[in-house]
Order: structure tokens, then sequence, then C-alpha cells
């Protein structure tokens, strides 16, 4: 970059890493540093705009930039080693890959000179990552590290977001060797050009589609959220008074205290949802991606609808399930798009159609209604733990799930109103994701309400980050679900193996209270209802606190509803009992 | 049904492991893959054979058009269009049996391009399905080696494949 007084600035490898994450507007990284990074460490310890986040476990490094992208936006930052630092991070870019959240992760990797030798902690970190990444990188000269950056945030967070690893070989970052350093001001890449808009005739289709519809259902994704598009969405299901599914991605995408709600479809998705987009005769997918989970039987999904797609991910249109009027696009200008055309209209909605629908809905609203049945002895349901923690932060936390029967009831019974508000891993499924997503939540909002709902499971797969939350003061709030065995394992084991628990026992828990003093944290136990709400009214109140919420839960409970094994989305369990 | 994809991708380090990769990742399948550069050296022409249902070859196309380091591509098989492979086979050519072999491969016009006193080496280049058809003309007791190329296709009149 050329200086007021014209000189040309040289920088090595190294300083040109963290010079071109300053001028991409960078302020966390997080990481753990090793052989194959120091010199970039080294150029690091010299500045302070960029603030680094030392973890536990690389693992947690990637969970922490992906909670941070999926409650901001913006794409998180990870700086690892090679070799096991970079294996170890695999889990995180996969879970974010699998979810479509930006991220670039750096990892350093042995000289070039040694690459090919299995030289000491040397992995193909481009072989290993590459079915998990949007793309990867490898750097050949130094003098490539700012353009490689720029396109990497570019790729991350541009269409379809998902991760980007950089592999950076140690002797590219030498700090005796100077280039000249220019850090582009835009991307242009011939092979790379994300659409920007949909196609005005079939979003033309698509209303008429609309407009025409008896029992439609607006079915909200990931990409709504993702795609900044809540709002736009909202609007239109306002507009046109169609019922809206929003799946667990995508929920937050549209205000669940509304009426027009149904929850959210799929495997333990409500009654209504999953009996309404059954019987429905047209269905807008808005950044939805009709996966396994959703659609349970394929060929038995939704019979009588037609399906408007709209993604801007054209290999996500008619994968599982074949869209009668695909739309491929950003969610926001697609329905912007849609939103004109229907003010423009002389048409309306069929408001009978609408109207004898939304008869049957509330009809179908009772049959389950997010019921179950309180233990008389006082002893704790997992799901009256959620609706005391909704009750408690007054539905304005961020909620961040690890994986397990605790995630289905957090998404179940807590009621989000704003989307980037539920972050879970939804797609890879990834136990531990819950501790360190929160943390990453919690530095970009310090001020806000950032809770981990996890098990007891999934808490022992990412608790040493602990130490990081003491070294950093990151006060988030746990509410861990102790049922003190893998509950959705034996939940299947119940249902599909005659009750044989194999190995979804955890045998010898640690004693949570004192694991939580030795890090210097504040634990409250929690085994009665009566203990619950001033438990929750305690641990909030400890605004500067990590508090850890050991609740015991009864182990015996089961996720309802539940879609039965190759069925269609009518086709549920509705408690251990009662089947549709 | 068995299509013909070409792909422009970046002549770059690693492009052609992620169209492999992905054919493995996502379970589809490669019958014949050729790759080399282009008259423009900074682009690599990829051509591969796969069959599969529509459906499938939807994805295939979709998917490979996510690749970053993929330009363009085309499905030659939507249109008229021109294939062709060249096989090197190496051929047992004695006594009697000899002069039949020189005589099938200039029904096949094949050219042989290395000679022994036992042996023929053998080039072919045609469709896929007449180079099948001379490995079996000739029988396989009588094929020491083959190697082919994999298909190479291009569309036939005005369209062209390029950036």
């Amino acid at each position: 970059m050329r200086r007021e007084d014209n000189s040309v600035e040289m920088l090595s490898g190294a300083e040109m890493v963290i010079r071109s994450l300053q001028d991409q507007k960078i302020e966390y990284i997080y990481g753990y540093p090793g052989g194959s990074v120091l010199h970039i460490y080294d150029a690091l310890a010299q500045q302070d705009t960029i603030k680094h986040i030392l973890v536990r476990h690389e693992q947690a490094a990637t969970h922490m930039a992906d909670g941070h992208a999926r409650a901001s936006g913006k794409p998180g930052v990870v700086l690892v080693t090679s070799g096991p630092g970079a294996t170890n991070a695999i889990t995180g870019i996969a879970t974010a890959f699998m979810d479509s959240i930006p991220m670039v992760v750096l990892c350093g990797q042995v000289p070039s000179t040694l690459i090919g030798e299995d030289a000491f902690q040397e992995t193909d970190m481009m072989g290993v990552s590459r079915p998990v990444v949007k793309h990867n990188f490898a750097v050949k000269h130094p003098s490539e590290i700012p353009g490689i950056i720029k396109k990497a945030f570019y790729i991350a967070s541009s269409g379809r977001p998902g991760p980007v690893v950089i592999d950076i070989p140690k002797d590219m970052t030498t700090p005796t060797d100077k280039f000249e350093y220019v850090y582009p001001e835009s991307v242009s890449m011939r092979s790379y050009s994300p659409a920007t808009r949909g196609h005005s005739g079939q979003i033309k289709k698509a209303v008429e589609l609309l407009l025409s519809a008896r029992r439609p259902v607006i079915l909200v994704g990931g990409g709504t959220v993702g795609g900044r598009a809540s709002a736009e969405a909202t609007e239109l299901a306002r507009v046109l008074n169609f019922p809206v599914s929003t799946t667990l991605m995508g929920i937050g995408g549209f205000p669940a205290s509304d009426r027009q709600w149904l929850g959210w479809p799929g495997m333990h998705g409500t009654y209504e949802a999953n009996t309404a987009l059954h019987n429905s005769d047209l269905i807008l997918s808005i950044g939805a991606r009709f996966d396994d989970r959703v659609t349970n039987a394929t060929e038995k999904f939704c019979p009588t609808a037609k399906i408007i797609h709209i993604d801007i991910d054209p290999s996500s249109i008619s994968k599982t399930i074949a869209a009668d009027v695909p739309i491929v696009g950003p969610a926001k200008s697609v329905l912007l798009e849609m939103l004109a055309l229907l003010a423009k209209s002389d048409a309306q909605p069929d408001a009978e159609a609408l109207s004898d629908w939304w008869a049957k809905i509330d009809q179908w609203r009772q049959r389950h209604g997010g019921r179950y049945v309180r233990n008389e002895n006082g002893s704790l349901k997992p799901q009256q733990v959620i609706e005391a923690l909704y009750e408690v932060t007054k539905g304005d936390a961020y909620i961040c799930s690890d994986v397990g029967q605790h995630q289905m009831f957090a998404a179940q019974y807590y009621k989000f109103d704003k989307p980037n508000r539920w972050i879970n891993s939804g797609g890879l499924g990834t136990m531990g994701f819950g501790f360190p997503a929160a943390m990453g939540v919690k530095l970009h909002y310090p001020d806000a309400l950032v809770v981990c709902v996890t098990g007891e499971g999934s808490f022992q797969m990412n608790l040493q980050e602990f130490s990081t939350c003491s070294q950093y003061s990151i006060p988030v709030k746990i509410v861990c679900l102790n049922n003190q065995s893998l509950g959705m394992v034996r939940q299947w084991q119940d249902m599909n193996y005659e009750s044989r628990h194999s190995q979804s026992y955890v045998k010898s828990l640690p004693d949570f209270h004192k694991l939580t003093d030795a890090y210097g944290h504040k634990a409250i136990t929690v085994r009665t209802e009566a203990e619950l709400i001033p438990a929750l009214e305690q641990a909030f109140a400890l605004k500067d606190e990590l508090v850890f919420l050991d609740i015991y839960v009864d182990p015996t409970e089961h996720v309802y509803p539940m879609l039965v094994p190759k069925g269609s989305m009518r086709d549920m369990w509705l408690s251990k009992t009662e089947r549709t | 049904m068995r299509h013909i994809i070409a792909v422009l991708l970046e002549n770059e380090a690693g492009a052609l492991s992620r169209v492999v990769g992905l054919f493995s990742q996502r379970n589809f399948n490669i019958e014949t893959l050729t790759v080399a550069p282009t008259e423009d050296p900074t682009l690599s022409r990829l051509t591969v054979t796969t069959s599969g249902s529509d459906r499938v070859i939807e994805q295939i196309t979709k998917q490979l058009n996510k690749l970053i380091e993929v330009v363009k591509l085309v499905d030659l098989t939507e249109g008229e269009h021109l294939e062709r492979e060249m096989m090197l086979i190496k051929l047992k050519a004695t006594g009697q049996h000899r002069d039949e072999v020189k005589r099938t491969v200039d029904i096949f016009r094949g050219q042989i391009v290395d000679v022994t006193s036992s042996i023929y080496t053998v080039q072919l280049v045609g469709e896929q399905s007449k180079l099948d058809a001379f490995i079996s003309a000739i029988g396989e007791a009588y094929v020491l080696e083959t190697v082919r190329t994999g298909v190479s296709g291009i569309a036939r009149g005005d369209k062209v494949l390029s950036v």
C-alpha cells in the first residue's frame, strides 16, 4: 500500500497476514499457537487492534468463530497450527460448512520444502479439509497473502456462505523476507459470481401461484436467517395471511409469538406444522433445503403440494424434493420483488379458502400443543426448565445449544421472536458446539444475555473452555439439563432396541459443582421445581460471572412429536403410547 | 443414461482433486475422465463421462458448477456432439492369426504403431463403442494390454465452450 509519502510498504508474510486481517476490520481471532504459525503469532503480538482469544482446544476456536458469525452475520476468524492444530479444527469447519456459516480458517503448514516428506506436524490440510470447505487456498508465495485473504473473506461471506481454509507454509511467513504489501480493494473472479437477484419471470410465476393457493405454507429456512431476509419473509407472510413454519435452522426467521407461526417441521417438529405441510397445496420455501430430518420419506413428502423454492445455491433446489418453481437468488431481493409485485397486483389471496385452511390448522393446534406431563414429586421435566428459562430471560436471550434432547426441547419451548438468536449445529449435529459458540456470541455482544443450553454429555466434549472463560472473563450462563444419560441415544434405544441402553448411560459423572469451582466460576445445582426459578434468577443477576446450572431432569423423558421412520410428514408419535 | 460433461476449470494445483473428490464424496459415478490444459494455459479442459438419472445428472452439473475453480461447463449429450477416445492396444500376433489381426485393424481403420515378431501395438481412435467393438472383434484372448485415454468431446456446429 502506498503511504502518504508515496513509499511502498514492505512486509513479511506474517505481517501481511495480520495487516490483511486489520484491513478486513477483523476484531477477534480465535486460535492456538504452534510451530508453523509462530511467525504469525509474533506479528500478532506487535499490534493491538485485533484481539486474540487463546482457546484450550482448536475445535472450540472454530465453534467460537462460528457462534460469532451466526449471531453477527460477519465471518469468524480462526488461526491454528499445522498437523494436529489443523485436524482438531476440522469438526468445527465441517459444522460451519453444513450450516452455511461464513468463516476463514488460517492454518499453519510445514515449510514448503518439507511438504510431502511426512515432516513433524505435517497434515495435508488441503486434502483433509476439501470435502468440508466452500473453498481452500494454499499460499505458494508470500506476496499472494493479501490477495488470498481478500478472496477468502469474499468467498466465505457471499453467495451461500461457508468456511474457507488458507494453508500457509511456515516459509511463506519468514520475518526477514519482505514484499510489497497491497490489500486489494475488490475481488473479481471469472469462476465465481453468485446470483445477486432472482429471475423475474420465475418470481412472477411464483406470485401467481401464491395468489391462487388454497392451502399454502411458507417454509422459512436457515437461508432466510443467514440471508438477513427475516423482515421481508415476515412481511410477505403477513401480507398474504399464510401460515409459516420455520425449519430448525430458520427459527427466529419469523416471530414465534405470531399467530401465523406453526412451529418447526420435521423429526421433532410440531404436529400442526407437519400436518399442515402434508396437507398443503403450495409450499413456499425460502432458503430451506428439504433435508432428511425435515422431509421423512421423500416419496411420501407432501403429496398434494406444489413447491416454490427460493435458494441462493442452485444445487439445493430439486436435490431431494423436486421444485415446481425454482428461483435462484438471495432471499432478500427475491422477497422484495415478490412484495412489490403483490403490492401492484389487483388479485388477492383466496380469503375464503384461507379461512377454511386456518380453521383446520387451529384444530390441529389442539391435538398435541406441545404438551408434556409434569412430575408430581417435584422433580423436573426438561421441558419445564426451558419454559422457565424463557420466562426468566423474557425471551430475549441468545440460546446456543449443544446436540441431543436438550437441543430439541430448547427449540420447542423457547420462543424466538428475533433471528440470529437460536444458535445450534443443525446440519452436522456437533456435540460440544454450544459452549464455545456461546462464548463467541458473548464476546461479540457483551451486554446480551447469552445462554448455552446443554446436556451433561455434550458439555463434557468441550468443557476445557471453562479455562478460556476465566482468562478473558466471558460470563456466559450454562443451563445443563443433566439427565445422567445420552438422552437422545437412550430415546432411540427405548423406541427401537427394546430399551437396551447400550453405552448411553454416563456412569461416572464429574461433580460439576466442584469442576466449575476449580476453574473459578460459579455453579448452582437444581434438583426440584421449587429451586428452578430462583436459581435462574440468581444466575442472571450475576452479570459478570460465568454460572453453570447443573439441573437434574427426568432421565426417562422422550422428545415428542417424533416422525415415524419411513413415513410421511403426518406420521408421528405424539407420546410414548400415542400415534397419529 | 450416459452423459458427457465438458468442464473448463482454472489450471491450478488441486483443482482436479476437487472435481474427483466431489464425485466420490457425493456418490456420483465416473466412467472416464480426461484433462489437459487448453490453448489458454490458465484453463484446463476436463471431460467426464458419467451415468445416472436426470436428477443425479442435474446434481452433478450443479455441484460441479459450485466448485470455485470451475469456470464453465456443458453437458454435451444434451445436443449434437462429437466424441472420441484413443486406445493403444498390444495384441498377440503370431502364426496364422497375425494376418487376421492386421485385417481387423484395417477394417477398424486403426494403425499399427509398433511391431515385433509376435506383437502388434495398435492405435485406434473413435467413439467408445467402436473401441469396445474392436476388442470384441479381436477376441480378448489376444489382448495383452490396453490403455485408453477416456472420452474427449466437443459440440457440433457453432456452439463453443469458452470463457
